[in-house]
C-alpha cells in the first residue's frame, strides 16, 4: 500500500510532487533520495533528486517552527529518528547464538529479523515522505525557501547537529513553554471556537498518547506469539522427520499449517502495526503540533494584551505614545492574522484526522478480516486432510 | 460449598460448555454417573482408542463378529482376556524364534503357565514379524476396554495447612468384575499418589509403562488451602482435576492394570486407607529414580550382548523423542506466556481507545472508536480462551509425553536389572561349580558334606525337607532369572508398541481439539470485524 496516503490524506497536485525513490541503510545513518516533480517556475529543472539525511529534515521542520511568519500554521510534525539499534541488537545476537541451533532455525530466525529490519526501514521512509508530502501540499509551507533549497541543493546542507549551547537554549525554550502553557491554559478564551479546541487538544493528546503506547505493547505480544508458533513449527518439523510413521506424516503436516499460520499472524501484526499504532503515533505528533499552534497565538495573545496595557501606560504618562501605537498595532495585527489562519489550520486538522482516521480503520478491518479467512481456511482445509487419514 | 464446581473445563467456547443439572455434589447416587459421561466430549480428556465407536470403524466386519462370540462364550469373573486360551498356542509356536535357541525348551513352559500370571506379558511378543503386530493391534481392539472414568467436584475438605482437596472419581464400566455399571468414591491427591507407589513395585508389572501422577505442588496447595476462589487457584486446581483424570483413564485403559486389584480397590472402595509415605513419590521423585538407575546400568561391568538391536534401538528413540518433546514444550509455554501478556495488553489497550472515542468530538468517528474499543474487549476473550487452549490441550499432552516417555526408559533398565540379576546368578552358578569340583578332586569328602549340610539347614528354612544341593539352588535361580528376564523383554516389547499407538491416537486427537478450536476461535473473530466494518465505513 501507499505509505504516502497511510497516514495523512493528501491530495496530489502537479505543481509540486515530492516523494522518497530510494533509501540506503548504512552503518548508523540513513540515506534518503528526495526526488521532485514540479511545474512551478522556482526551480532550475522539471525533475530532480538529492540525497538527504534525517538531521537535514530536523533542520527544515525546525526552521519552519521559528519562523514567525509561521506561527499561525500547524507545523507537520518532524519524523522520529531512523532507530534500528533493537534490530541490530537482534540480529548480532543471532550472529552469536549461530552455533546453537540448527542450520534450519537459523535461516529461518534470519529471514525473520531480515523482514523486520526491512519492516522498520520501510516505515521511516514512509514517515520521512509524509513529512515532506504535508509540507508540498500546505499552500504557503509549499512557498518556503528553505523547502526549495532542501529539494534542490544537491550539496550537502551541512546542518550540524545542534551544539551544547543550543541545545541548553532549546531546553530552556521548552520550560518557559510549559509554564507559559500552564498560564495559557487556565486564561479562559473570549473566543468559543479556540476555547473549545484548547480544551479538546489537551485532552486528545494526552489519550492518544496513552492510546499509542498502549497499541504498541499489545503488537508487540502479538509479534511474539506468531514467534513461538514459528519455533513450535520448527520442533514439530523436527519430530516429524525422525521417522515415517503415521505419527510423523501428522507431525508433518501440522508443523506445514502452523507455518503458513503464523505468517498469517505476523502480517496481522504488521498490519496492526501500520493502520492503528503508526496512525496514532502520526496523531499523536500531529496534536502536539496543533498545541504549538495554540500555544503560539496565546503568546501572540499575551503580547497583545501586554502592549494594549503599555500604550495606556505611554498614554496616560504621554511618553512614547507613538512608539507604543505602533507596538500595539503590529501585535493586533499579528495576533490577527495567526487567529485567522489558525482557525483555518484547525479544522483542516479535524477534517484530515476524521479522513485518515476512516481510511486506516476501514483499511484494518478488512485487513483483519482477509487474514482471519485465510487462517480459518487453512485450518480448515488441514483439519480436512487430518481427518480423512485417521 | 460454592467454589466447587463440576465438570467445569477451563472457558472455551460454546459447543464444549458443561451441561447444567451437574451440580449435585452427592456421592455414590449412580445416576450422576451417567450425566457425566453423556458431556464426554470434553477437550482435555485422553483419547481412549479402544472405545466402542472407534472399533466398528476400524476392525473387519468378519473378525469382528467372530470376536463378539469368543468373548461372550468364554466371558469369566474378571471378565476380559476371555480369548488367552485360544491365542496362547499360536505364541508359544512364535517364542521359539526368539533369540535363546538353546532354552527354547524352557520357553514353551513359561508360554503355558501364562494364565496363571496376573499380568498378559506373555500374550504375542510384538512385532517382529508383521502378522504378530496385525494380531496384537486386533486383540487389543476386541478386548471390550469399556471402563470410563471421570474426575470431578473438586471440593475443599477442612481449613487451615490441613485441609485438602476431594475429588469425585467416577467410573462407568460394562464389566463384571466390577460392584455395579456405576459408582462413585472420593479420592484425594495422595490417594493417587498412593495407587502409584503401590503398582510401581509390584514384580508381576515389572516392565509395565506404568502412568505417572501429576506433579505435587506445594505453592499450588498453599494457595488454594487458603482460598479457592482466586483465578490462580481455581486454574489450579482444574489443570490438577484435568491431569489425575487423564492418569486415572490411561491406567484403567492398560489391560494389566485394569486387572490389577489396588486399581479396583482405588475406583472401588469407599474408605481408602489414607496413602502415606508419598513424599518420596511424585512424578519428578520418579524421574529422579529413573535418572539415577540409568547411571547404575551404564556404569554396569558386565555388557549386554544384544543379538536383537530392537531394545538399543528403541531406547534411543525414546530418548531422542523426550529430548524433542521437552524443546518443544518450553516453546508452548512460552506461548502460553505471551498469550496471556498478549490478552492483558489489548485489554487494557481497550479501555484506552474507549477513552480516546470519548474526546474525540467527531460524532461518528467517536463512536466507531468506541466499537473498535469493545471489538478489541472482545478479542482479549478470545485470547484468554486461545491461551487456555495453548495450555490445556496441548501443553499438558506435552507434558504427560514427557513424564511418560520417562517411565517408559525406567522400563528398559528393569529389564537391564533383570539381565543383570540373571547373568550375576550365572556367575555365581559357575563358581559353585568350580568349587565343587576342586572339593571333589581335592578328596576330602568331609567338606563336602559339610558343605551339602549347609545347604540343607538353611533349605530346612523354608519348610523344606528335602536336602538340595548349592548347585541345584543356583541352577534353578538362574533358570527364574532367565525366564524372568525373558518375561520382562516380552512384556516391555508389548508395552511399547502399545504405548506407541496410544500416543500417536492421543496426539492426533488432541492436536486435532487444539486446531479445532483454533478455527473456532478464527470464526469468532471473523464475526467481530464483519460487525465492526460498517461502523468505520460510516466515519463521515
Amino acid at each position: 500500500s501507499d505509505p504516502r496516503a497511510v497516514n495523512v490524506d493528501l491530495q496530489t497536485d502537479a505543481t509540486l510532487q515530492v516523494d522518497i525513490s530510494d533509501a540506503l541503510s548504512e552503518r548508523d545513518k540513513v540515506k534518503f533520495t528526495v526526488h521532485t516533480k514540479s511545474t512551478l517556475p522556482n526551480f532550475k529543472q522539471n525533475e530532480f533528486s538529492v540525497v538527504r539525511q534525517h538531521e537535514e529534515f530536523i533542520w527544515l521542520h525546525d526552521s519552519f517552527v521559528e519562523n514567525e511568519e509561521y506561527a499561525g500554521y500547524i507545523i507537520p510534525p518532524a519524523p522520529p529518528r531512523p532507530d534500528f539499534d533493537a534490530s541490530r541488537e537482534k540480529l548480532q545476537k543471532l550472529g552469536e547464538g549461530e552455533g546453537s541451533m540448527t542450520k534450519e532455525e537459523f535461516t529461518k530466525m534470519k529471514q525473520e529479523l531480515e523482514a523486520e529490519y526491512l519492516a522498520i526501514f520501510k516505515k521511516t521512509v514512509a514517515m520521512h515522505e509524509v513529512f515532506l508530502c504535508r509540507v508540498a501540499a500546505h499552500p504557503v509551507l509549499r512557498k518556503d525557501l528553505n523547502f526549495h533549497v532542501f529539494l534542490e541543493y544537491n550539496q550537502d546542507l551541512s546542518v550540524r547537529g545542534k551544539n551544547k549551547k543550543e541545545k541548553l537554549e532549546d531546553f530552556f525554550k521548552n520550560v518557559v513553554k510549559s509554564a507559559d502553557g500552564v498560564l495559557v491554559a487556565g486564561v479562559k478564551d473570549v473566543d468559543d471556537f479556540f476555547e473549545h479546541e484548547k480544551t479538546f487538544l489537551l485532552e486528545y493528546h494526552n489519550r492518544v498518547k496513552d492510546a499509542s503506547a498502549k497499541s504498541d505493547r499489545m503488537i508487540r505480544s502479538h509479534k511474539n506469539a506468531a514467534d513461538d508458533i514459528n519455533r513450535i513449527a520448527s520442533s514439530l518439523y523436527t519430530l516429524g522427520t525422525q521417522d515415517s510413521t503415521d505419527l510423523c506424516k501428522f507431525f508433518l503436516k501440522v508443523s506445514e499449517l502452523f507455518e503458513k499460520t503464523r505468517k498469517i499472524e505476523a502480517r496481522v501484526a504488521a498490519d496492526e502495526d501500520l493502520k492503528l499504532a503508526d496512525l496514532l503515533k502520526y496523531y499523536l505528533r500531529e496534536s502536539q503540533a496543533a498545541k504549538d499552534l495554540l500555544y503560539r497565538r496565546s503568546r501572540a495573545l499575551v503580547d497583545y494584551e501586554n502592549a494594549n496595557k503599555a500604550l495606556d501606560k505611554a498614554r496616560a504618562k504621554n511618553r512614547d505614545v507613538l512608539q507604543a501605537e505602533t507596538s500595539q498595532q503590529l501585535c493586533c495585527h499579528k495576533f490577527e492574522k495567526i487567529s485567522e489562519s489558525a482557525k483555518q489550520e484547525l479544522i483542516d486538522f479535524k477534517t484530515r484526522r476524521v479522513a485518515a482516521f476512516r481510511k486506516n480503520l476501514v483499511e484494518l478491518a478488512e485487513l483483519e478480516l482477509k487474514h482471519a479467512k485465510g487462517n480459518l481456511q487453512l485450518l480448515q482445509s488441514c483439519l480436512g486432510v487430518l481427518k480423512g487419514n485417521t | 460449598m460454592a467454589a466447587s464446581s463440576d465438570r467445569n473445563p477451563p472457558p472455551f467456547p460454546a459447543a464444549e460448555d458443561p451441561e447444567p443439572g451437574l451440580v449435585d455434589p452427592a456421592d455414590g447416587d449412580s445416576d450422576e454417573g451417567e450425566d457425566i459421561f453423556v458431556s464426554k466430549t470434553n477437550p482435555v480428556s485422553v483419547s481412549r482408542g479402544v472405545s466402542q465407536p472407534d472399533r466398528g470403524a476400524e476392525d473387519p466386519p468378519d473378525l469382528f463378529s467372530e470376536e463378539e462370540e469368543a468373548s461372550s462364550t468364554t466371558a469369566k469373573s474378571n471378565g476380559v482376556h476371555s480369548d488367552d486360551d485360544s491365542d496362547l498356542f499360536a505364541e508359544a509356536h512364535m517364542e521359539l524364534n526368539t533369540d535363546k535357541p538353546g532354552s527354547s525348551a524352557k520357553k514353551e513352559l513359561s508360554a503355558s503357565s501364562g494364565p496363571r500370571s496376573t499380568s498378559t506379558s506373555t500374550q504375542s511378543p510384538a512385532a517382529m514379524q508383521p502378522t504378530s503386530l496385525e494380531q496384537l493391534e486386533e486383540e487389543e481392539a476386541k478386548d471390550s476396554f469399556d471402563v470410563d472414568v471421570a474426575i470431578t467436584n473438586p471440593e475443599k475438605v477442612g481449613d487451615g495447612m490441613n485441609a485438602y482437596v476431594a475429588y469425585k472419581v467416577s467410573t462407568r464400566t460394562s464389566l463384571t468384575m466390577f460392584r455395579s455399571k456405576t459408582f462413585s468414591v472420593r479420592r484425594r491427591f495422595s490417594d493417587f499418589l498412593g495407587l502409584y507407589e503401590k503398582l510401581s513395585v509390584k514384580q508381576s508389572l515389572h516392565g509395565c509403562i506404568i502412568p505417572l501422577p501429576p506433579e505435587k505442588s506445594v505453592v499450588g496447595m498453599t494457595k488454594v488451602k487458603v482460598g479457592m476462589d482466586d483465578p490462580s487457584s481455581v486454574e489450579f486446581v482444574e489443570r490438577r482435576r484435568a491431569a489425575l483424570e487423564r492418569y486415572l483413564q490411561r491406567v484403567v485403559c492398560h489391560p494389566s492394570l485394569l486387572q490389577d486389584a489396588d486399581v479396583r480397590e482405588f475406583l472401588e472402595r469407599d474408605d481408602l486407607p489414607r496413602a502415606l509415605n508419598t513424599q518420596a513419590l511424585s512424578g519428578a521423585g520418579f524421574l529422579k529414580m529413573i535418572n539415577k538407575a540409568s547411571d547404575a546400568v551404564n556404569k554396569m561391568t558386565i555388557k549386554m550382548n544384544e543379538s536383537d538391536t530392537w531394545f538399543e534401538d528403541k531406547f534411543q528413540e525414546v530418548e531422542a523423542e523426550e529430548q524433542q518433546l521437552r524443546k518443544l514444550h518450553a516453546v508452548v509455554d512460552s506461548l502460553v506466556n505471551h498469550r496471556k501478556d498478549l490478552c492483558g495488553n489489548t485489554a487494557v489497550f481497550a479501555k484506552s481507545m474507549a477513552m480516546l472515542g470519548n474526546s474525540e468530538d467527531n460524532t461518528a468517528l467517536s463512536r466507531a472508536l468506541s466499537q473498535l474499543a469493545e471489538v478489541e474487549d472482545k478479542m482479549e476473550q478470545l485470547h484468554q480462551e486461545q491461551a487456555a487452549s495453548d495450555f490445556f490441550i496441548f501443553a499438558e499432552l506435552l507434558s504427560d509425553y514427557i513424564r511418560l516417555l520417562g517411565a517408559v526408559r525406567g522400563c528398559f533398565d528393569q529389564r537391564m536389572r533383570a539381565w543383570q540379576r540373571w547373568q550375576e546368578a550365572q556367575s555365581t552358578l559357575q563358581k559353585k561349580r568350580e568349587a565343587e569340583a576342586k572339593l571333589l578332586w581335592a578328596n576330602k569328602p568331609e567338606k563336602l558334606q559339610q558343605a551339602k549340610e549347609d545347604i540343607t539347614e538353611s533349605s530346612n528354612r523354608s519348610g523344606s525337607t528335602a536336602s538340595i544341593t548349592v548347585i541345584c539352588l543356583w541352577e534353578s535361580r538362574v533358570t527364574q532369572y532367565e525366564r524372568d528376564f525373558d518375561r520382562i523383554g516380552m512384556t516391555v516389547r508389548k508395552e511399547v508398541l502399545r504405548f506407541e499407538k496410544e500416543k500417536a491416537k492421543d496426539f492426533k486427537s488432541q492436536i486435532m481439539k487444539y486446531l479445532e478450536a483454533m478455527l473456532q476461535s478464527q470464526q469468532r473473530l471473523i464475526k467481530f470485524w464483519e460487525a465492526f466494518l460498517p461502523e468505520a465505513k460510516a466515519i463521515a
